[in-house]
């Protein structure tokens, strides 16, 4: 045991100097993987879609299903309506598949290639299970609040293809289902076929579309009734091959009663080019089920002169099916160049309740705008938005919501609130919500509030002994307080570390 | 005793774009172990003295000489200042949102430390600490859990100052009108609090409009500031006579 502490230890040593050598800037998770890649011809067509289901050695079912989608995105147009404003994604120049060569489809963890295993320890997450024990041990020493660390079960996809999934055993003695969703096709297709797209409808809009023709891998989750599923799950999605996009699509379903986590972490290299990201998350809550979902997004955010960067443009939807059903989307959003993203909650069962919490980060030259939909359908459904904008830089970080009631909803309740801090005079902070109440006897409250990170707050705090840097991250920790109590702990402390690290050099 | 706040000649200026000159020239010190008390009309530079020694942006020395125990001040961060040992009780606290009082201090002593080279105090170390001296101080443990300075009343942020002062224990402070908005009972629990850091190793400047503060809090020296120099300096005495006779004719007096 003392050894493999020893070995534990070392690894660690050598993960933060190789991070650090690696690291420019403050994006630690900036390195790139030298791996042989396989591409799928540069551009999009019927046979770039044949490809990637071929490659998936997909039923007939689904490659039609891509094919309509394929064929309807090719009547759409991209939206404009948000406050971003981007380069035109050149669609014909990416490429939509991009796979570890040495094969996308792994039996067992040690048939991963080292380079993989490698890039996921630099970035923290260890994918030998026996490692995430270690990784627990050694965790529960230095932090007393630790002991009970819950274990976390890993879904690792490297650019278009999972290439592990940790705790499968365990989880399905519990029941639960946790693989890719590629996976998932093959082995659970009655689910698969059953929920995929019934949240998100292929025709949604421009990026969930071209998401349905074109997704590659992500993960696929299914929690029998009356489950509480035993530990965390995640996925963690890195992007690695140059002038590929990252089109992932995951669906959580958990059936009545059920219960589930569920995390989600991401980071890119860096580089040049931007990079597309539209990805397409589904989640389905069955009567008295309810599901967490919990996000720290950290893709590349771009260099200071706003060059390179993740378009993170993404389709998040839950649906509270069933009556009672509870869905809870907490994100904190540090990364990505232009980030489009409105996580939402459809309330269809009597009594169920939606929740949003968000930290959305913006430095340097980032745009974000980002928000959420509640759409009330059921009798005395609930929602909660709870919003938390930070701008810095030259950036811009807009809060864009809808809440709407419709008539059958009596009773139904929202409360938002929705906060802004601005850090320096040069970045921007927007509130854009958007009500509609067709039920005469619905509850909406709403609060919003903009303020400017104050000189006053920061010398106070720099008087008692609080350096720079600390001192902008234990304010900007405070104003997202409310938010970051709904993280599960170990999420917290790496929100909060990266928080820190995304407001570096903001101030003086 | 030997020297421990030395000053000399400071000129400093206020503001970025219309440099205002508010310290013309002003020379003080104080020895270990003693407590100094600075009065003075409004505009006499009291505060703006409170903020060149502790290094607020926008307040430059133009010429002259702070030093605390040899150490150059002027060369240091406002993070440095206080690591080695100076603390700023404020005459306006400011609100520190979503912060509790027992994070933030606890983030302050380990910064401070953490440049000392000392541990990190543990956990269960500090509760400690802090359960005795908001005791002391009547504050109660809810109290201390809500965001720093947050709504709370005038006299329980003077408290609060004062709580953060015993917590990190600094080699000197400096009181800028602590007494302002206390009432007689908040004045006194304020200033035994105060009382208790009162050792040779340390110093303490007290910046006051009224003799009042100086009946618990007892000075060894009074000085009287105005036009951003000290004019006179004497006894605790002194202080009485400006109660009586006001600014007007000590200032006259001395010019």
């Amino acid at each position: 045991m003392a050894d493999d502490l020893r070995v534990k230890d070392s690894i660690d040593k050598d993960t933060v100097a190789a991070a650090k050598a690696l690291e420019s800037d403050n994006y630690e998770a900036g390195f790139s993987t030298d791996i042989e890649t396989e591409f799928a011809p540069q551009g999009l067509s019927p046979d770039t879609v044949r490809f990637i289901s071929s490659k998936k050695e997909e039923p007939e079912w689904l490659l039609e299903w891509r094919l309509k989608a394929y064929e309807r995105w090719l009547t759409m147009e991209e939206p404009d309506w948000a406050m971003v404003q981007y380069d035109p994604v050149k669609y014909q120049d990416i490429h939509y598949y991009a796979a570890p060569k040495a094969g996308a489809k792994y039996d067992s963890i040690d048939d991963v290639p080292e380079e993989i295993l490698e890039t996921y320890k630099k970035l923290g997450i260890p994918l030998r299970e026996a490692e995430v024990l270690l990784g627990v041990e050694g965790a529960a020493e230095t932090a007393a609040a630790a002991r009970e660390t819950p274990r976390v079960a890993v879904d690792a996809v490297f650019d278009s293809v999972s290439v592990a999934t940790t705790f499968r055993e365990e989880l399905k003695q519990a029941g639960v289902i946790f693989m890719s969703i590629s996976e998932a096709v093959h082995e659970h297709p009655e689910l698969v076929k059953k929920y995929l797209g019934s949240v998100v409808p292929q025709s949604d809009n421009f990026f969930a579309t071209l998401n349905s023709a074109v997704f590659s891998d992500g993960t696929f989750v299914y929690v029998p009734p009356g489950v509480r599923c035993p530990m965390e799950l995640s996925t963690y999605f890195r992007m690695n091959a140059e002038n590929t996009g990252q089109f992932e699509r995951t669906l959580i379903v958990a059936d009545k009663g059920a219960y589930v986590s569920y995390l989600e972490g991401c980071t890119a290299p860096m580089r040049d080019e931007n990079q597309l990201h539209a990805a397409v998350v589904e989640l389905v809550a069955l009567d008295d089920a309810e599901i967490k979902y919990s996000t720290v997004q950290n893709w590349w955010p771009g260099d200071e002169n706003g060059k390179g960067g993740i378009y993170n443009f993404v389709t998040k939807r839950g649906d509270c099916r069933g009556v009672r059903s509870k869905i809870s989307w907490t994100q904190v959003e540090t990364g990505s160049a232009v980030t489009w993203k409105y996580p939402s909650c459809v309330l269809r069962g009597d009594d169920s309740v939606g929740e949003f919490y968000s930290i959305a980060v913006t430095n340097g030259r980032q745009m974000a705008d980002t928000g959420t939909k509640m759409i009330h359908l059921g009798q005395r459904t609930r929602s909660r938005i709870i919003s938390k904008g930070i701008s810095a830089g030259r950036s811009d970080n807009t809060y864009r919501g809808l809440v709407s009631i419709h008539g059958k909803a009596e009773q139904a309740r929202n409360f938002t609130q929705c906060d802004s801090l601005l850090i320096g005079g040069d970045c921007g902070a927007h509130t854009v919500p958007y009500v509609e109440n067709r039920c005469a006897d619905a509850q909406l409250e709403h609060e919003a509030t903009t303020t400017k990170l104050s000189e006053d707050q920061l010398f106070y705090v720099r008087q008692r002994g609080i350096g720079e840097e600390e001192a902008v991250a234990l304010l900007v920790n405070g104003f997202v307080r409310d938010v970051l109590q709904h993280l599960p702990m170990e999420f917290a402390v790496e929100a909060q570390s990266l928080l820190k690290v995304s407001l570096e050099g903001s101030v003086g | 005793m030997p020297v421990m706040l030395e000053l000399k000649d400071l000129i400093a200026s206020v503001g970025d774009d219309e440099p205002k000159t508010i310290l013309n020239g002003l020379s003080l010190n104080v020895p270990f172990g003693e407590v100094h008390a600075i009065m003075g009309p409004n505009g006499a530079g009291k505060s703006t003295l409170s903020y060149v020694l502790t290094g607020r942006h926008g307040y430059d020395v133009l010429s002259g000489k702070a030093l605390l125990d040899g150490d150059d001040l002027l060369e240091m961060d406002p993070e440095a200042r206080a690591a080695a040992g100076l603390f700023l009780s404020f005459q306006y606290p400011v609100e520190i949102p979503g912060v509790p009082v027992m994070t933030f201090v606890r983030t302050a002593m380990n910064a401070q430390r953490a440049v000392r080279g000392e541990p990190e105090i543990s956990a269960p170390d500090f509760i400690k600490q802090a359960r005795l001296v908001a005791n002391e101080l009547k504050l109660t443990p809810d109290m201390l859990m809500r965001p720093l300075n947050v709504g709370f009343s005038g006299g329980e942020k003077k408290r609060l100052e004062i709580f953060q002062m015993r917590m990190l224990e600094p080699r000197f402070a400096i009181l800028d009108e602590t007494d302002s908005g206390l009432d007689i009972d908040a004045l006194r629990t304020v200033a035994e609090g105060v009382n208790v850091l009162r050792d040779e190793k340390r110093g303490m400047l007290v910046i006051t409009h009224y003799q009042r503060l100086l009946d618990y809090i007892k000075p060894d020296k009074v000085h009287v500031l105005s036009a951003g120099r000290i004019i006179t300096s004497g006894g605790p005495e002194l202080a009485l006579r400006l109660e009586k006779e006001g600014y007007d004719g000590i200032v006259g007096e001395a010019a």
